[in-house]
C-alpha cells in the first residue's frame, strides 16, 4: 500500500507541470481509481492547503497520504511527489551550469527573465484580488463598491509604505499581519 | 555535513512561511538565499523559476533542488528539497489528525486575511525590484508587457509563454550572431 502510494504520487509529480493546482485533476483521478479518500476529503484538502504554509502540491500529497494510511503515508506520499523533480532538476542543473556562460544560453535567459517576472506579477495580482475582497466575493466591477475588505485594504497600504522594512524581515511581517488580522477580525 | 544541515534549515524556514503557492516564496527566497547566504544571485533565482515552470513538479521544490544541488551536489539537492517540504508534512499531519474543519474557524480565517495582505505587498515589492533588474532594452520591455497582458486576459497556459520566450531567445541570439559577423567583415 505504501509503495503504491509513493508510486502514484511519483507519477503525479512527473506529470503536473506549472504549480500546485496542476496536480488537482490527478488527485481527483486517484480518488476515483483507488477509493483511498473521498471527494469530500479533497474539498477539505484544498481548504487546508490554502490556509497553511508550504507548496500546495506538497500539502495535498501529505493530506491524502495521511488520510489513506496514517503518518507513514503522510511522509512517503510527498517524498514520492518530489522525487521526479529532484532527478530532473539535477540533470538540468548540470547542463545549466556547464552552458551558463555560453552566449546562446545567456541570450535565452535574457528573454526568459522578463517573462518570468511578468508571470510572477500576474500571480501577485491574483493574490491581490483575493486579499482585497471579502471572503467569497469575486473581484468584479459591480462588487468593487460593496465587496471590498476595507481593513485588509488599509493594511496593504500601510505595508506598502513600509515595504523596504518588511522585506528585510518577511517572517516577522507575515506573523504580525496574521496577528493584526486576528485582533481586528479581518474576515468579518 | 554542516552545509547540508544549513540548506535543510534554510529551506525549512522558507517552506514554513510561504503561504499561497510557489511564487509567494520569492521574497523569502531572495532574503535568505541571495542576501543572507549568497547561494545565488537574483538573476539566477529568476532563471531557476523559469526552469521550474517548464519542468514537471512544483516550482518551490524545483527551485530548492536547484540551489541545493549547486551548493552541495546531489545530497544538497535532496536536503534542500526535504527542508522545503518538512514543515508542510508536520503541519498538515497535525491538522489532519486533530482539527476537523480547521479552515472554518474564525480565528484561522482572520489570521489568513491579514497574512494575504502581507503576501501581496511582499510579492509586488519583489516584482518591482525584478523589473528594475530584468527590463533592459526595448525587447525585454515589450516581452514583459505582452506576457503580462496575455496572461491577464487570455486563457493561455504559462507553459506557452515560457516556450515562446525560449524561441525568441534563440532568434535574438541568431540576430546577434549575424550582427557580429557583419561587423567582422
Amino acid at each position: 500500500m505504501l509503495i503504491r502510494l509513493m508510486y502514484e504520487f511519483f507519477k503525479i509529480g512527473l506529470f503536473s507541470i506549472g504549480g500546485g493546482l496542476a496536480s488537482l485533476p490527478f488527485i481527483y483521478e486517484l480518488s476515483e481509481k483507488t477509493g483511498w479518500f473521498t471527494l469530500y476529503d479533497i474539498s477539505n484538502l484544498v481548504a487546508v492547503s490554502e490556509a497553511t504554509p508550504g507548496p500546495l502540491g506538497v500539502n495535498m500529497a501529505t493530506y491524502v497520504g495521511y488520510v489513506s494510511s496514517g503518518v507513514p503515508g503522510g511522509i512517503l506520499a510527498p517524498i514520492g511527489l518530489v522525487t521526479p523533480s529532484i532527478i530532473i532538476i539535477v540533470i538540468v542543473a548540470k547542463f545549466y551550469n556547464r552552458f551558463k556562460e555560453s552566449a546562446l544560453v545567456k541570450d535565452i535567459f535574457y528573454c526568459l527573465r522578463p517573462v518570468s517576472t511578468a508571470l510572477i506579477l500576474v500571480a501577485g495580482i491574483s493574490v491581490f484580488q483575493l486579499a482585497l475582497m471579502k471572503a467569497g466575493v469575486a473581484f468584479t466591477l459591480e462588487n468593487l463598491t460593496t465587496g471590498i475588505n476595507w481593513k485588509a485594504a488599509v493594511l496593504m497600504v500601510v505595508l506598502a509604505l513600509l515595504h523596504r522594512q518588511i522585506k528585510k524581515h518577511p517572517i516577522i511581517a507575515v506573523l504580525s499581519s496574521g496577528v493584526v488580522g486576528i485582533i481586528l477580525q479581518f474576515a468579518v | 555535513m554542516k552545509k547540508l544541515w544549513e540548506l535543510f534549515i534554510t529551506f525549512a524556514k522558507i517552506g514554513g512561511f510561504t503561504f499561497g503557492g510557489g511564487y509567494a516564496m520569492l521574497p523569502m527566497l531572495k532574503k535568505e538565499v541571495v542576501e543572507h547566504h549568497h547561494w545565488a544571485t537574483e538573476e539566477e533565482i529568476l532563471d531557476y523559476f523559469a526552469i521550474g515552470q517548464c519542468t514537471p513538479g512544483i516550482i518551490a521544490v524545483n527551485t530548492a533542488t536547484f540551489i541545493g544541488y549547486n551548493e552541495a551536489g546531489v545530497p544538497g539537492g535532496i536536503f534542500a528539497t526535504l527542508g522545503v517540504i518538512a514543515p508542510s508534512i508536520v503541519i498538515i499531519s497535525v491538522i489532519a489528525a486533530c482539527v476537523a474543519g480547521f479552515a472554518d474557524y474564525a480565528i484561522v480565517q482572520n489570521a489568513f486575511a491579514g497574512i494575504r495582505a502581507c503576501v501581496v505587498v511582499l510579492i509586488l515589492s519583489t516584482v518591482y525590484d525584478m523589473i528594475k533588474k530584468t527590463l533592459k532594452g526595448a525587447l525585454t520591455i515589450c516581452m514583459f508587457a505582452a506576457v503580462l497582458l496575455a496572461a491577464l486576459f487570455t486563457p493561455l497556459s504559462t507553459y506557452v509563454f515560457i516556450l515562446a520566450a525560449f524561441v525568441v531567445g534563440i532568434i535574438y541570439h541568431a540576430v546577434n550572431a549575424m550582427k557580429k559577423e557583419d561587423r567582422s567583415c
